[in-house]
């Protein structure tokens, strides 16, 4: 069945290629979960939603590895992003992350613990209030969120917990990017005996102060992640963070 | 109810194939390829339940006293066609099974002879006791009711490097690594006839879920020098045809060289993991069987390596 397009949805394909208009809808999972609802209610509750190709959610088809997914959300063709939510419906933990492009664009790469084949979205709240959503299904043999981090198998990690490695790239095709890796178990508690121990703040600021993006990882963000974002503006950039048991880092990237 | 529906229609489509298959017969014939020296070679293919897992080469001895078995198959089922397959060639009875390494299509064919002593590296030994069950569950995930019955019988003999004899027949042993953390490469002087297990694949993208690159390159070296010894006769790899040179050294080789440079410059270039299996093989690769889902494999495998290189020591 076909539903009309409710005003938000008309004036949204007003500003918008008419390839790309017809692809707003705002009924209709495009992925056809059954989640869906349940996803809606969680995240986006009595608000405005469409599904907007503009947010791009990519990650592979078949992914080799449950645990270290790669999940790239680009959202930078829509303009005001303020805060970007990304799920995944049949994960054990939902949300894997939010972000809040301040100074950056809404872009932004980081790899993700898949516990079987779900959908992965990324809704993403405009100044206008309206939450735009893409996704994409992932296929995985699954058990990312239930099996130990490398880091449970030896103790090496705990000297080297938030240890920040990062670049950035100021020519070349990939002039602008940034990409930064901190150590940390980032543990689901859902391993018997290992409590829930993971990342969640993380910001990114520019050499004046100027708050770039902020991060707030949850448990499925995989093992010692690695973020991949565009900066505007140039100079070293400060990343500092801390983790759900209080540990913090900071740490400086020059260009 | 739609995914009851889904899951209704999935399991008639499922039926439907295992009647296709009915028998599961996987159609060995064994291959000479020196005088009692044979090889049961498998399809260039990834698992999936039409091959049954049929993808992968396994051999045999036939010496004076009795018969050396090479790697097993990725089943019970194969296993056992494999026993009866030796049988119609030989009334000897088998007097060792060697595991090339601990990957799934080179021993879960055991079941079929457990009544006989079967040997690998230790490292390959204990990595099939930790992870024979796991290997397991994947592959009837991919190859379906071919696989069933099929249960992790693991290697109860050690085997060391150098010279050993079985069933009367003298083996050089080579222990290597690379592919996985122990490679073992059977040479049989007598035909001089090399068995390279996955260190070697021929005309199909190689497999890297456990490599170390570096380790596997000087282990085709080492292969390499096998290969230009008076006697030598034949190359087995673990997937691919038989040949009678070095040839599928030198394609591993090339696949391994080109996936690590190709990798190391991408992580330099600051390219995200999705970014890097974006990217399409050149053309030297293109038609090689199975290289672009290898590909994406190995870029899963091998890419935070490269980086953990690339972005320089933590602060």
């Amino acid at each position: 069945m076909k539903y009309p397009l409710t005003i938000v949805a008309i004036a949204l394909a007003a500003l918008m290629p008419p390839a790309e208009a017809a692809a707003l809808q705002e009924v209709g999972d495009p992925l056809a979960s059954a989640r869906w609802e349940d996803m809606r209610r969680q995240f986006l509750n009595g608000q405005s939603v469409v599904f907007d190709p503009r947010v791009k959610v990519v990650a592979p088809s078949t992914a080799e590895n449950p645990m270290q997914v790669p999940v790239t959300v680009d959202a930078s063709g829509l303009p005001g992003v303020q805060e970007v939510v990304v799920f995944a419906d049949f994960n054990p933990i939902v949300e894997v992350l939010r972000f809040f492009p301040q100074a950056s664009p809404a872009y932004l790469g980081f790899r993700i613990k898949l516990q079987q084949s779900s959908p992965v979205r990324a809704a993403v709240r405009t100044a206008d209030g309206v939450w735009h959503v893409g996704g994409s299904w992932v296929n995985t043999v699954g058990g990312g969120c239930t099996a130990p981090s490398a880091a449970a198998a030896s103790p090496e990690w705990q000297k080297r917990l938030n240890e920040v490695s990062g670049r950035q790239w100021t020519e070349g095709p990939n002039a602008g990017r940034l990409r930064l890796r901190i150590v940390h178990p980032m543990d689901t508690g859902l391993v018997a005996g290992t409590p829930a121990f993971f990342l969640e703040e993380i910001t990114l600021r520019d050499e004046t102060g100027l708050a770039l993006m902020r991060v707030r990882p949850a448990e499925p963000v995989a093992e010692n992640p690695i973020f991949t974002l565009l900066r505007s503006g140039q100079g070293a950039i400060e990343a500092s963070g801390r983790d759900n048991n209080g540990n913090t880092f900071t740490a400086r990237i020059a260009p | 109810m739609k995914f009851r529906l889904i899951a209704f229609v999935g399991s008639l489509a499922a039926l439907a194939q295992a009647v296709l298959a009915a028998g599961f017969d996987y159609g060995l014939q064994p291959q000479a390829v020196a005088p009692d020296v044979y090889v049961f070679v498998g399809k260039t293919e990834d698992f999936d339940t039409k091959n049954g897992g049929n993808i992968v080469n396994t051999g045999f001895i036939v010496g004076p006293d009795g018969i050396v078995v090479i790697d097993t198959g990725p089943s019970r089922r194969y296993g056992e066609q494999m026993r009866q397959a030796i049988a119609r060639v030989s009334s000897k009875p088998i007097a060792l099974v060697i595991n090339t390494h601990h990957h799934p299509d080179h021993f879960l064919g055991n079941q079929a002879f457990a009544d006989v002593p079967i040997g690998a590296l230790a490292a390959a030994r204990q990595g099939i006791v930790a992870d024979g069950n796991a290997f397991a569950e994947n592959l009837y995930r991919m190859s379906g009711d071919w696989m069933s019955g099929t249960e992790v019988v693991a290697p109860n003999r050690t085997l060391q490097a150098g010279d050993l004899m079985a069933g009367g027949r003298r083996l050089r042993l080579v222990a290597l690594d690379g592919h996985t953390g122990a490679d073992l490469v059977v040479v049989d002087s007598a035909s001089g006839v090399v068995f390279a297990g996955d260190l070697a694949f021929n005309d199909r993208a190689p497999t890297t879920p456990h490599a170390d690159v570096g380790h596997w390159r000087q282990a085709l070296t080492v292969l390499e020098a096998l290969t230009r010894q008076p006697g030598f006769t034949a190359l087995v790899p673990g997937h691919g045809a038989v040949t009678r040179d070095g040839a599928p050294l030198a394609r591993t080789r090339a696949w391994l060289d080109w996936l690590t440079a190709s990798l190391r410059a991408a992580a330099r270039d600051g390219l995200d993991m999705n970014d890097v299996l974006a990217r399409p093989l050149p053309p030297a690769f293109a038609d090689l069987p199975v290289a672009a889902s290898e590909y994406r494999r190995s870029v899963g495998h091998l890419y935070p390596a490269f980086e953990v290189e690339a972005l320089g020591a933590g602060r």
